[in-house]
């Protein structure tokens, strides 16, 4: 029988694996260690590993990524997390200036292996300052690496590959996968960076995604099916190095383009992919790509705005439809029922995925 | 407690028992109905830190300043910012404080010198210093005081920020709560034993003190001295009070089941309770009733209900207001 684990127990498991396997591996962050583990992602850890490898730290994030980018270069594979995403924010210095450069300006000496865990805090009210996105921020340095996987066996997978890599991988989890489930090898694995994978296949149009919104992919794909659209979802996984050719193929196949990204919309990574599609199969798309992401805004805090801040499956379906020259539904006619307010995640679709 | 200066008025010290009494009432109101899950964004509650932001404020006007971090309740109300205001921010309605758009972690309140408070731990220290900075340029007489918690020395813009305040003997007063965790974790796992910000920020040519932060009297005292520090110009100063959070680090519930500190600490804590220990003193002191107090409960009581009463029933900002107010006019 197939195991089937959540998206936490999979981050669990990578972590404690690849500790097992390489005692240059250790983990810091603020709460590491505490009662409630980083969402339960390194509960256990301190007593099976001791708290030399299982930090918490001082609030000096800052300072804390150059240590855990020091002790890289000098052979330590650390793995930083933080609570929200946001948090990075007050060390961009050292991740940008000086991770994702070391190896290159160092004409190659030197390496960081490092990998900061980023959750991206979605619902009840996090706001402006705890529930931002910024895959495409860290996806724009040259250096970094940018994985955001959506199932719990690429969660696994994929971490694995993060720590044993010998560059700085930023690893962004959305808080709403945490509990989803699938199947998840109880070895060790990995998933290798920079591949997409196709969850879902079809014909007539490609839905690529990343994260949390390859969920939301997942089940408008459901209700096109229903009225004969047959879509593709293309799960991207990795943002860096991003795997041109998967996109590239499977719209060749199906000719048509949308691109469903969890972040503000300019100057956003939806944009790289349709771009790619445009450079690259051009001659295949029927229709101009398009995309679907959030308003050029802070996220706000009340759920009546946070509500229509948030593009969900509706939308996806409508972006599709207009794509086919077909008229809008509503949730109603679709028969799209919420078992949940908006600003927490539905619970009637957790997996296994 | 006891060091309670008996020549000090007694109206005042009446003035300061109730304002924390009302600090803890809201705090327990928020408390009781944040289930209702109609309060839809974090909240991290000041219950048993009440003594700092009121006796701190007792010195500042509206014309001053002061800035917050997370756990911003106390410092708003006591700093003169609107309760309604307020409850109808953390319900997300349109009259909220800051029209909904940050909920809890983010209040304000201009008309009462309030100038913002952001969970960004650590963020809101150099704002607070900048306002004190553009005060001196425009040759206003001001201050600006910030609180934080203890966590927020940690962080490598606290250092930065108390240099350049030293170095433009700017009129700013650093208020650190020190009530011995982040989040869950304890000051052992964060700073060495040997540290002392007091010393440190000395270092800084900085003016310090520190003292018992559920002691409002010593507080105002404190604090007294410190306002004056700065309204002569004599440069930035630094207040570290020690004290408890009661409650869970966000949420309205007890935590200390869940194994990061004891429930015998919490109870020690409890029992140097800022407002029933003054009450007492005060009461012993013949210079309250317990009718008095009894009355002043009802009063706040029905301010905070009809306070809720607002929240509850204004309006959501509407959908077409999603995107106003993204860039200035
Ligand atoms: C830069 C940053 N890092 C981490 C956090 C997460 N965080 C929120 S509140 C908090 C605790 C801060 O402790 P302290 O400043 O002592 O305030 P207290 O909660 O004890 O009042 C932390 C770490 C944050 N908000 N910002
Ligand atoms: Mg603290």
């Amino acid at each position: 029988m197939e195991r089937e684990i959540s998206y936490v127990k999979a981050i669990l498991e990578a972590t404690a694996q690849s500790m097992a396997e390489d005692a240059s591996v250790y983990i810091m962050g603020l709460g590491v260690p505490d009662p409630k583990g980083i969402f339960g992602t390194t509960l256990g850890l301190k007593e099976q590993f001791g708290n030399q490898r299982i930090m918490d730290m001082p609030v000096s994030e800052s300072a804390m990524t150059g240590v855990a980018i020091g002790s890289a270069m000098v052979g330590m594979r650390p793995i930083l997390t933080h609570q929200r995403l946001d948090f990075i924010l007050v060390s961009l210095d050292q991740i940008i200036n000086n991770a994702a450069k070391w190896h290159y300006m160092f004409g190659g000496k030197m390496s960081v292996p490092i990998v900061i865990r980023l959750i991206v805090g979605r619902g009840w009210g996090q706001g402006p300052q705890h529930s931002q996105s910024l895959q495409s921020l860290f996806a724009h340095i040259p250096g970094l690496k940018v994985v955001m996987p959506f199932t719990p066996y690429d969660a696994k997978g994929l971490l694995v590959s993060a720590i044993r890599d010998n560059n700085p991988v930023i690893y962004i989890e959305h808080r709403w996968l945490h509990n989803i489930t699938g199947i998840v090898p109880e070895k060790i694995y990995t998933v290798p960076l920079g591949k997409a994978r196709v969850v879902k296949e079809g014909k007539d149009i490609t839905i690529a995604a990343s994260s949390y919104m390859v969920l939301e992919s997942m089940k408008a794909a459901d209700y096109l099916g229903k009225d004969g659209i047959f879509a593709e979802v293309l799960d991207l996984r990795t943002l860096q190095p991003l795997d041109r050719e998967s996109i590239i193929n499977s719209v060749e196949k199906t000719g048509r383009l949308l691109v469903v990204d969890g972040a503000c919309h300019t100057a956003g990574f939806a944009a790289e992919v349709m771009a790619t599609a445009t450079e690259k199969a051009f001659g295949h798309l029927k229709v101009s790509p398009q995309r679907i992401t959030y308003p050029d805004l802070p996220t706000p805090t009340s759920p009546a705005l946070a509500n229509v801040y948030y593009p969900r499956v509706i939308n996806i379906i409508n972006a599709v439809r207009s794509m086919f020259r077909l008229p809008g539904r509503t949730e109603d006619e679709l028969g799209i029922k919420h078992d949940q307010p908006l600003d927490v995640p539905d619970k009637s679709f957790t997996g296994p995925f | 407690m006891g060091k309670c200066n008996n020549v000090m008025n007694p109206d005042l010290k009446k003035k300061l028992l109730f304002n924390m009494l009302r600090i803890r009432l809201v705090e327990e109101a928020i408390a009781e109905r944040y289930s209702e899950k109609k309060m839809r964004c974090p909240v991290h509650l000041c219950i048993g830190q009440e003594a700092i932001a009121i006796g701190v404020c007792a010195h500042l006007s509206t014309k001053d300043y002061v800035m917050s971090a997370h756990r911003s309740h106390g410092h708003y109300l006591a700093k003169g910012g609107d309760l309604k205001a307020m409850l109808a921010e953390i319900y997300g309605k349109v009259t909220g404080c800051s029209l909904g758009r940050g909920g809890s972690m983010h209040l304000v309140d201009l008309d009462a010198g309030f100038l913002g408070a952001t969970p960004i731990v650590g963020g809101t220290i150099p704002i607070a210093v900048g306002a004190a900075f553009g005060s001196q340029m425009k040759g206003e007489s001001r201050i600006s005081v910030v609180f934080m918690g203890e966590a927020a020395t940690e962080e490598g813009v606290f250092s930065e920020s108390i240099n350049f305040a030293s170095l433009k003997k700017l009129p700013v007063i650093f208020v650190c709560e020190n009530n011995l965790y982040s989040v869950y974790s304890p000051l052992s796992v964060r700073q060495s034993a040997e540290r002392n910000n007091s010393a440190i920020v000395k270092g800084y040519g900085i003016y310090t003190d520190k003292g018992d932060g559920n002691d409002v009297i010593e507080i105002y005292q404190k604090m007294e001295n410190a306002v004056g520090h700065a309204r002569q110009g004599l440069g930035p100063a630094y207040l570290e009070f020690d004290t408890y959070r009661w409650r869970e680090h966000c949420g309205p519930n007890y935590d200390n089941n869940i194994g990061y500190r004891s429930e015998e600490e919490y109870l020690d804590w409890r029992k140097r309770c800022p407002i029933t220990c003054f009450e007492e003193i005060l009461k012993q002191e013949k210079v309250l009733s317990d009718l008095e107090v009894k009355e002043t409960v009802k009063k706040i009581t029905a301010e905070i209900e009809g306070a809720f009463n607002f929240a509850v029933s204004s309006p959501f900002p509407p959908e077409k207001d999603l995107y106003h107010h993204l860039y200035a006019y």
